[in-house]
């Protein structure tokens, strides 16, 4: 690990509004630690534009710990930086060489306009969810352990798939700006517990003409989704999520 | 059915279509290759020619070829339609876009891959089906040893109105019975066909983006349909990328490589 500050150039996309043409900004980062997050080294550019008096760099951000997906940004080509499996709020400077070019970038999605900067409105997510993603009964607080039986390694497969923190790295990531691996994580956590099964045909159907509604692309399996997930959600989710759509629409 | 037909008109129902369409023709692929293979038999195409007589008057057969030739129609109309509407949820492309290694390009480019395809399938049937169904395909008349079952060296070229496939048997001046088939001599026009350069490569060309398109498509149609299994994933990509996306398309480009070296 160097311990050598760093002097980096971002080329920022800066937006004003939905509605208006955004451009590439050119920004230096100057001495930037390579200890700093990703998002550190914003907050740094950001301070110096606001003691000169411009409008700072408008980026999503909240947890700064992986774990709410809010920080959305498309860095150097990749959906949240170079890194495997981390949003860009953990992602380290270390990552980056002292004089580097950095391009960041919104997510890119129809479904998915930018309301100023980078920050994009990712409220189709909300929206898909708000379609079926939930049990409809209060199902009342933690029952007995084993009181209802669920197999070992359906419970691990739910758990996998419940990691899924709605970031859109899977969109931003795909050709297709598909969202069908965050779909069919969403899906699948409540496909393979009991509590979930009892509205799983209405579920999937709501969910993915939501997801259609939303103007997402199609799938075609380029697997770019699990590539770029922080989560390492796995396309094996988007085969159940098939499997269970045309179980729904067949038996309907 | 209702319900059925609304299904198809969602993405995952559009893709179920490409994914049914797509294994349609891959199944077609298997027998169309396995069928020519004909053409490297060494009897002045006999075989292959009858061949092309029950292909095209065996009835099953002549129906099974108009699904083939709407499947195709289908699954080109339908894989616009999805490259459209997947262009329109990325209106705006990134600047620095940089894929994942794991993402294999001929994923990405299957419309591309396709579009070759199409051009390649137009081309292939002008100079052939339109040429046997419609063209002027010269009649031959082949003479075959009944004992030995060899075919007696090159068949001879027939003209005349309205003459049909058929057979009979015939004794020649020394004794022997020979079989005499009357065949439309669709091998004299594929060997002519692939004497020009121009041609081989379109077909070689052709065969590329096949492999292609089959070592991506032929498992992502499973993935589609929601088959994903630890144990057969992994058999299912082994026969797309080694059967689809190797073999059969070398058998394949074999074919106009063999007419053109005159092999
Ligand atoms: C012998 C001919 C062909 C065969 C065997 C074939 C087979 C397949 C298969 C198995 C798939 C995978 C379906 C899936 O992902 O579920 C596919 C996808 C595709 N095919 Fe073909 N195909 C052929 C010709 C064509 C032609 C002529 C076109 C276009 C003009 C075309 C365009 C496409 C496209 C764009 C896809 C990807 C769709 C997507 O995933 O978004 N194909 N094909
Ligand atoms: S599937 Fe992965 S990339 Fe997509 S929203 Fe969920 S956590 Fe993010
Ligand atoms: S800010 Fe919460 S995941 Fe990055």
């Amino acid at each position: 690990m160097s311990s050598e500050n760093m002097n980096l150039t971002l080329k920022v996309w800066r937006q004003r509004n939905g509605q208006s043409q955004g451009s590439f900004e050119t920004y230096q980062a100057k001495s930037v630690s390579p200890d700093m997050s990703f998002l550190e080294m914003m907050d740094v550019v950001n301070e110096d534009l606001i003691k000169g008096g411009k409008d700072p760099i408008a980026f999503d951000h909240d947890c700064r710990e992986g774990i709410c997906g809010t920080c959305s940004m498309y860095i150097n080509g990749r959906a949240h930086g170079p890194v495997k499996g981390v949003t860009a709020c953990q992602l380290h400077m270390r990552s980056f060489i002292d004089g580097e070019t950095i391009t960041i970038e919104p997510w890119r999605a129809t479904a998915f306009p930018v309301l100023k900067d980078l920050i994009v409105d990712r409220s189709a997510f909300d929206r898909i969810q708000q379609a079926g993603g939930f049990v409809s009964v209060n199902t009342g607080s933690v029952p007995d352990a084993n009181a209802i039986p669920v197999a070992k390694a359906c419970a691990d497969e739910a758990f996998n798939s419940a990691a899924c923190i709605g970031c859109g790295a899977c969109v931003a990531a795909c050709k297709n700006s598909s969202a069908m691996l965050f779909v069919s994580a969403k899906v699948s956590q409540y496909a393979m517990l009991p509590q979930g099964d009892v509205e799983r045909k209405d579920r999937v159907i709501k969910m993915v003409s939501q997801m259609d509604e939303e103007g997402f692309g199609t799938c075609t399996n380029t697997e770019a989704c699990e590539a770029e997930c922080p989560k390492g959600i796995s396309v094996t989710n988007i085969a159940r999520l098939n499997r269970e759509y045309l179980r729904a629409k067949l038996t309907e | 059915m209702g319900s059925m037909l609304k299904m198809l008109n969602s993405s995952i129902g559009q893709k179920v279509i490409m994914s049914l369409t797509g294994l349609f023709l891959c199944s077609f692929l298997l027998v169309h290759v396995s069928g020519n293979l004909q053409l490297f038999k060494d009897d002045h195409g006999l075989a292959f020619n009858q061949y092309t007589v029950f292909m095209t008057t065996f009835t099953p057969i002549k129906i099974v070829s108009y699904l083939l030739y709407a499947t195709i129609l289908i699954h080109a109309i339908n894989s616009l339609l999805l490259t459209m509407a997947n262009r329109k949820a990325r209106a705006v492309g990134y600047q620095s876009r940089k894929d994942p290694r794991s993402s294999s390009w001929a994923s990405k480019n299957m419309g591309i891959l396709g579009t070759i395809l199409l051009i390649f399938l137009i081309t292939h049937m002008a100079n052939f089906w339109y040429q046997y169904k419609f063209g002027d395909t010269p009649w031959a008349e082949y003479s075959v040893d009944l004992n030995s079952g060899m075919v007696l060296g090159e068949p001879i070229v027939i003209e005349g109105e309205d003459l049909h496939p058929h057979e009979y048997v015939r004794t020649d001046a020394s004794g022997n019975e020979v079989n005499v088939v009357v065949v439309k001599n669709l091998y004299a026009v594929v060997k002519e066909a692939f004497t020009q350069p121009l041609l081989v490569v379109l077909y070689l060309i052709g065969m590329i983006a096949l492999a292609y398109h089959m070592v991506h498509g032929f498992q992502s149609s499973f993935q589609t349909l929601g088959i994903r299994h630890n144990t057969y994933t992994p058999l299912i990509r082994g026969i797309g990328i080694w059967l689809f996306g190797i073999i059969i398309p070398l058998l394949f480009a074999a074919m106009p490589v063999y007419f053109f070296l005159q092999l």
